[in-house]
């Protein structure tokens, strides 16, 4: 059996195929990134988890061959925390659409970065709550329409990775659907990163967001997502004028701190000894 | 088992030495009055014996990890009063629904809203039937003293895990605040069973023929926990007749133990003409009015006291109900479970309530006012 295949065969619950998602949606390319990279990563297939919460793209979970959890809205973290504290040799990703992480969940999103937990959060931002039919988040950009702005949102976005920084991540990285190998490698480094890690995942909604905004189908927002997104090691090098516009990819941060499960664990065992 | 040495104790105190003995070993809280000192205790206990105590950030949060830890493999428990227990609502709902085990405390205090929060009620009888969306099961105790607090946090955690089930013990300020002699039996070595370790093969996570153990993550066993309506294996479906199998399959676990889940206890006249149905800390009041009218006065008088308040014990009432021709239920409240009351009397007894929502007990005087009045 070729590799592809086999990894289909292995990590992949391919009896609850075909997916919920829509022609053109990129959950499915951020999904499939996620697979290869706990293959390439070597992980033992018993000690991975995947947890999610509510939205289009938590229900990658389901198709997922791993203990997989799929919780309540916006609380993923707050359920992979508990998991990751009683069982902290476990290697947890945690799934969220751009609303569950950043809305109803931003509470949980900032404490697991100050708590720097050994959490791999994977944020697919694709701009609008999609499941309910294109509503803004807090992920929005200002300006663009939704079926609740429908004079384009007046609210202005969070920069999820900076709020993450700033929280006390001690990892952020930003890649897209467009770029689905880099996205890979970034995954890998995030779960080989000790502490709490945010990958946002820029993705596309064409049917609740694109249609909205005139951006296009698949391919045009897919084209226009890679056109915007500029690497951030040559972004060093360019002025703000050439920056104007454009979204920055790549490992944002990463530095070393101590993380919270491990540090909890040995200082219980060090009380008990 | 070692001899009991006695021991001044507070409820919400007896709560956390019951949840640690019957191996609770994960707690997630946040800190609300009346109900902090199960937390602060847990954050002694549990880094002692290798537990994990948590401080999150909000009780949602709270709610979430400890069904978390709970599908790692830990026995889990949880506190908070009103305004918490409001918030834990959807999680506990999932918990049901994904059948976790764990244990949720709620120690009373006056509400709505932030209420009175040093003073003492019974008003959340109601939502903790049925404070989560949706027609689930639920197991609710109501201990009436520090060793009730004690023990039924214990059998709490036992029948949770047995079920995989959520239960929750409904304190109150009085009984979680109050210190009384307490005897509690020494601790023996608890037994952690992987129980991965003998599964049947064919094991479904959510077998259709009846009780399955919880197969923690990380054991090789792949399956899907969900708040979606689910198979066997754990895998959402909308499918009708399935979604109707599942909601009944979630009753039947507890029709089918309502022996081992009912708690009640009757003292007084072996036949009462007037009984006292009652629960919780006003139990304490009823018992003085059983002393004075029965014990002393020889008056046919008689309390059911109810430790188990959901699934209501509506066969115990039924036959109350025949004996008696008056039953009356004390509820520091306007009317809760008498409503429950009325219902499983069906007629046969005159049942009339008796409450106080002023955020102080009903008083033995009250009580043995009102007794008195319908004796014959």
């Amino acid at each position: 059996m070729a590799p592809i295949e086999q990894l289909t065969q292995d990590f992949l619950r391919t009896k609850k195929l075909p997916h919920i998602w829509c022609p053109g949606c990129g959950n499915g390319i951020v999904t499939a990134a996620l697979v290869r990279a706990i293959e390439k990563a070597g992980y033992d297939q018993r000690e991975v988890v995947i947890v999610s919460g509510i939205g289009c793209s938590s229900r990658a979970a389901g198709y997922l061959n791993f203990n997989t959890l799929h919780t309540t809205h916006g609380r993923a973290l707050a359920f992979a925390t508990g998991l990751k504290m009683a069982r902290p040799e476990l290697t947890l990703f945690v799934i969220m659409g751009d609303g569950d992480c950043s809305a109803i969940g931003g509470n949980h999103f900032i404490h697991s970065a100050r708590r720097n937990i050994d959490l791999n959060a994977i944020v697919i931002n694709n701009h609008i709550y999609g499941m309910t039919g294109g509503q803004h988040s807090p992920l929005t950009p200002t300006g663009k329409k939704a079926t609740t702005a429908p004079g384009g949102t007046l609210e202005r976005a969070f920069n999820l990775l900076e709020l993450a920084r700033g929280a006390g991540a001690t990892f952020g990285a930003r890649g897209n659907a467009a770029q689905p190998r880099q996205l890979e490698k970034m995954i890998i480094q995030a779960a080989r990163h000790k502490g709490f890690s945010v990958l946002e995942a820029l993705s596309t909604c064409p049917i609740a967001y694109g249609r909205k905004n005139r951006l296009g189908g698949a391919v045009e927002m897919l084209k226009g997502m890679k056109d915007s997104s500029i690497a951030i090691e040559r972004a060093k090098e360019m002025d703000e004028a050439e920056l104007e516009g454009k979204i920055l990819n790549g490992v944002l941060f990463s530095f070393d701190a101590p993380e919270f499960s491990s540090q909890y664990h040995q200082s219980i065992k060090k009380g008990q000894d | 088992m070692a001899e009991a040495k006695p021991v001044l104790m507070q409820g919400n105190e007896a709560c956390a030495l019951g949840a640690l003995n019957a191996g609770v070993r994960f707690y997630a809280g946040y800190p609300i009055t009346p109900s902090t000192e199960i937390a602060e205790q847990m954050a002694v206990l549990l880094p002692e014996n290798g537990g994990v105590f948590i401080q999150m950030e909000d009780e949602i949060a709270s709610m979430a990890a400890v069904i978390g830890a709970s599908i790692g493999g830990m026995r889990t428990l949880t506190a908070t009063s009103g305004p918490g227990f409001s918030l834990k609502q959807e999680n506990l709902g999932y918990a049901i629904m994904a059948e976790i085990p764990c244990v949720v405390v709620n120690v009373q205090r006056v509400g709505p809203s932030t209420g009175v929060p040093t003073a003492p009620a019974q008003g959340d009888v109601m939502q903790a039937r049925w404070g989560t969306h949706g027609d689930h099961p639920i197991i609710v105790f109501s201990p009436a003293s520090v060793y009730e607090a004690y023990y039924l946090t214990i059998a709490a955690v036992n029948l949770s895990q047995k079920l995989r089930q959520p239960v929750i013990i409904l304190l109150d300020e009085v009984i979680g605040h109050m210190r009384e002699k307490v005897f509690i039996p020494e601790a023996g070595k608890l037994l952690v069973e992987k129980i991965s370790d003998h599964v049947p093969a064919d094991w479904k996570p959510y077998d259709e023929k009846g009780l399955t153990p919880l197969v923690p993550f990380g054991f090789g066993h792949y399956y899907h926990v969900t708040g979606l309506f689910h198979d066997q294996y754990g895998f959402p479906t909308g499918d009708p007749p399935q979604v109707e199998r599942a909601l009944d399959r979630l009753h039947a676990k507890l029709d089918r133990y309502r022996d081992e889940i009912v708690l009640t206890n009757y003292i007084g006249h072996k036949e009462p003409r007037v009984a006292i149905v009652t629960y919780g800390c006003t139990v304490r009041s009823a018992r003085s009015v059983v002393k004075r009218a029965f014990w002393q006065d020889r008056l046919p008088v008689g309390l059911l006291s109810l430790q188990t308040i959901w699934p209501f014990p509506a066969r115990e009432v039924e036959a109350l109900a025949k004996q008696v021709d008056v039953i009356i239920v004390p509820e520091m409240n306007m009317g809760q479970l008498v409503g429950e009351v009325d219902r499983y009397a069906c007629g046969q007894a005159k049942v009339i309530p008796l409450n106080r929502y002023d955020g102080e007990m009903i008083t033995p005087d009250q009580m043995f006012e009102l007794v008195g009045r319908w004796l014959p």
